[in-house]
């Protein structure tokens, strides 16, 4: 007997609510099938079951908004002999306010919980009284304490909706999306110490393989240049592994697949940056697939839990924009993020002959607390090295 | 309303305790020919006669022992110790018989005995005659500790004293002997609350005795920077009125003790431990302490200045408090 869990499909969440079961009891799941859709603060989100087996019984109901790590069904697993859960799991909702003491399954580990928030007391007290995110305030204290008035401040800056304001019709996903992402900037700011490294790579080749591939491709499945820079990175990560990986309670930990979360500005502003699973084993043409797929659910608003869940590193391009370079912001628990610019025509000197080439300016932001400069330069010389044999790739 | 020293207050007090009450008598070193110490029984011993106006030989243990044996039979002794520092002389009769002979006779013994004693720093009179032990006396059940601070409670809290059955201690700060003051006769004066000497919304600055001055120039100070302190004059030492420090940081948020003894294991600790146990989710910042430096206080002027808390100091304090000093 399994219990499926509210997941934390993103560090910041706390409660979600459920909008539909795709399964009834009896069904069979498998591990990784869709089992229900929850509204979160930043999207319709398609959630996986952890386990395979039988579903038992469904505890929430649609509609309800619980926090996250609560039991919402109960699946037994193949094998294993159906059970009472061992936690209460009374129809009852469990009080809003308590966050769940429970364990929670594979979503990402909450960030920062080794640094404590260096606030007052009665600064605390507050800020649970006006609902404001600590997290999200600028302390003036002494030594950057956040203080009652820091909170009083910030309570009367954002309006933060209540819980059941949130789970009413009526969900200003704009503004609290724009809190999440306020609040997890400002936590990777609190408490990454980052440094920037920056390398300007030659495409020439690179441009010019994507040009004979795509005449041989039909035009569905043609590819854009971002994928062979996010399979570059891919690549290169796999020889500097500790830039792939998350900052848990005392350190650093590397991941064994390489998830690369893609950034995605949203039409209505803010972003998300979904995980492409297993990056660095696609094809270039699965690739293009899979890119094209999580930003059409990005925008759509019904990305997975695990896309949310998994990234274990970012990539960043606002080449779109016309900018040149990017330095990112970490998302914590992440412990790098990776930029490209705008793929530019300038000079450069190719075999001792100033020639146009299309050049690209990549850069690393990465947490000093993981990895040295040293070993972030290694890492861009890779993805340059990687985007010179495009075929490869 | 009328105008008078700190020393002359206390003498008033005296005199009147004097004139009313045949049972209370006056004992201790030099109080009687050369008029005290610090002048307060000035005249006594001339108006009231060697039986009620004793000079004692320089022996604390003697004669505040002597004080405790007229007490249980029946008199209403005072008993002035020179300073502090000499107080601990008389320490075994204080905490083994003073404070004990209630308790150890199952209530059929009292010992109504007044014991005034000089303390603190800032006369040049260095490092024997200079402390601020009151804290140390805190510590012990049995007894009352009085710290007053002006004109009206040196008359007054000596007066409400004088009523109690048991043995209370009054710490008058010599510096204060000649500062002049206010003197309200008619106020009943308790020996059981502390006062709110500045009302204020900014910060509770905590103190006593001596320094309820400087602690008063220095929130004067701050109000000019628009930092709104309250000040605490704590009064009675013990028992220690906690609910009214606690009601002020529950307003304030922050807490300064300024004590002018030394800060390890001070009363300044006690005081914040309490606001610690009762106003912890109220506080928006560390309780904070200004003490005395610690050595033993020195003989020259700018060494004993540089010694002990000042106006400056409990400025800078709430600045570092309120984090204004970046």
């Amino acid at each position: 007997m399994a219990e499926f869990v509210m997941p934390i499909l993103g560090s910041d969440m706390t409660e979600g609510k459920l909008v539909e079961w795709k399964k009834k009891p009896g069904d069979r799941v498998n591990k990784g099938e869709i089992i229900a859709e929850v509204d979160t603060e930043k999207a319709t989100i398609e959630v996986e079951a952890f386990q395979t087996g039988v579903i038992e019984r469904l505890i929430t109901s649609p509609g309800d908004t619980v926090p996250v790590g609560t039991v919402m069904a109960i699946i037994r697993e193949d094998g294993k002999p159906s059970a009472q859960p061992k936690v209460d799991v009374q129809r009852e909702q469990p009080k809003k306010a308590a966050l769940p003491a429970a364990p929670l399954i594979p979503p990402a580990p909450p960030v920062g919980e080794s640094i404590r928030l260096r606030i007052s007391p009665a600064a605390k007290q507050l800020a649970a009284d006006l609902g404001v995110d600590p997290f999200t305030v600028q302390g003036t204290g002494p030594d950057g304490a956040i203080t009652r008035q820091d909170i009083e401040a910030a309570g009367k800056r954002v309006v933060v909706p209540s819980p059941t304001e949130a789970a009413g019709a009526a969900i200003d996903r704009q503004g609290r999306l724009r809190q999440t992402i306020a609040a997890a900037m400002a936590r990777s700011k609190r408490e990454i110490p980052h440094y920037y490294l920056s390398t300007t790579i030659d495409m020439g080749r690179a441009m010019t393989w994507l040009t004979d591939q795509n005449l041989k491709r039909p035009v569905t499945d043609r590819l854009l240049y971002g994928v062979l820079l996010i399979k570059a990175v891919a690549l290169a990560l796999r020889e500097v592994p500790e830039l792939n990986g998350l900052w848990k309670e005392h350190g650093a930990t590397q991941s064994p697949d390489i998830h690369i979360g893609v950034a995605i500005a949203l039409r209505q502003g803010g972003l998300v940056a979904p995980a492409i699973h297993q990056t660095d084993k696609q094809t270039l043409g699965e690739l293009m697939k899979s890119f094209q797929e999580v930003v059409k659910r990005a925008r759509a608003g019904t990305l997975r839990s695990s896309e949310f869940s998994d990234p274990t590193i970012t990539v960043t391009s606002l080449g779109e924009q016309g900018v040149e370079t990017v330095f990112g912001v970490i998302y914590p628990p992440q412990v790098a993020l990776v930029g490209f610019g705008k793929l530019v025509e300038r000079p450069w000197v190719v075999d001792g002959q100033v020639a146009a080439r299309p050049v690209i300016t990549a850069t690393l932001a990465a947490d000093h607390r993981v990895t040295d400069g040293h070993r972030g330069a290694i890492f861009l010389s890779a993805v340059d090295r990687l985007l010179q044999e495009p075929d490869a790739l | 309303m009328a105008k008078m020293t700190y020393r002359d207050a206390v003498r008033a007090g005296m005199r009147e305790a004097l004139l009313h009450d045949p049972s209370v008598f006056l004992m201790g070193e030099d109080v009687g020919r050369y008029g005290g110490t610090y002048a307060c029984s000035k005249g006594f011993l001339e108006e009231f006669g060697p039986d009620r106006i004793r000079d004692t030989p320089l022996s604390e243990s003697t004669f505040v022992g002597a004080g405790i044996g007229a007490a249980l039979g029946g008199m209403r002794p005072i008993v002035e110790v020179m300073t502090v520092n000499f107080s601990l002389l008389a320490l075994d009769q204080i905490v083994n018989n003073a404070a004990t002979i209630r308790h150890m006779s199952g209530g059929q013994f009292s010992v109504p005995l007044i014991v005034r004693i000089a303390t603190g720093a800032g006369r040049q009179v260095a490092a024997q005659h200079s402390h601020s032990f009151e804290g140390w006396y805190a510590h012990i059940p049995g007894i009352k500790v009085l710290t007053p601070a002006t004109v009206t409670d040196a008359r007054g809290m000596l007066l409400t004293a004088l009523k109690e059955p048991d043995p209370v201690f009054i710490f008058e700060h010599a510096y204060l002997y000649p500062m002049e003051g206010e003197l309200d006769e008619a106020l009943s004066v308790d020996i059981s609350t502390a006062a709110i000497r500045r009302r204020g919304k900014d910060v509770s600055l905590v103190t006593y005795g001596g320094s309820v001055w400087k602690t008063l120039q220095a929130a004067t100070g701050l109000a000019e920077e628009g930092i709104d302190a309250e000040v605490i004059d704590l009064r009675v030492l013990r028992p220690l009125d906690a609910a009214t420090i606690l009601g002020s940081v529950k307003k304030t948020h922050r807490a300064l003790i300024i004590d002018e003894a030394w800060r390890t294991g001070s009363f300044a600790a006690e005081v914040s431990a309490q606001i610690m146990e009762g106003a912890f989710y109220d506080l928006d910042g560390p309780v904070s302490r200004v003490c005395s430096v610690e050595v033993p206080i020195p003989y020259a002027k700018h060494l004993e200045d540089a010694a002990l808390p000042n106006v400056e100091g409990i400025m800078k304090a709430v600045h570092d408090l309120l984090g204004r000093n970046r």
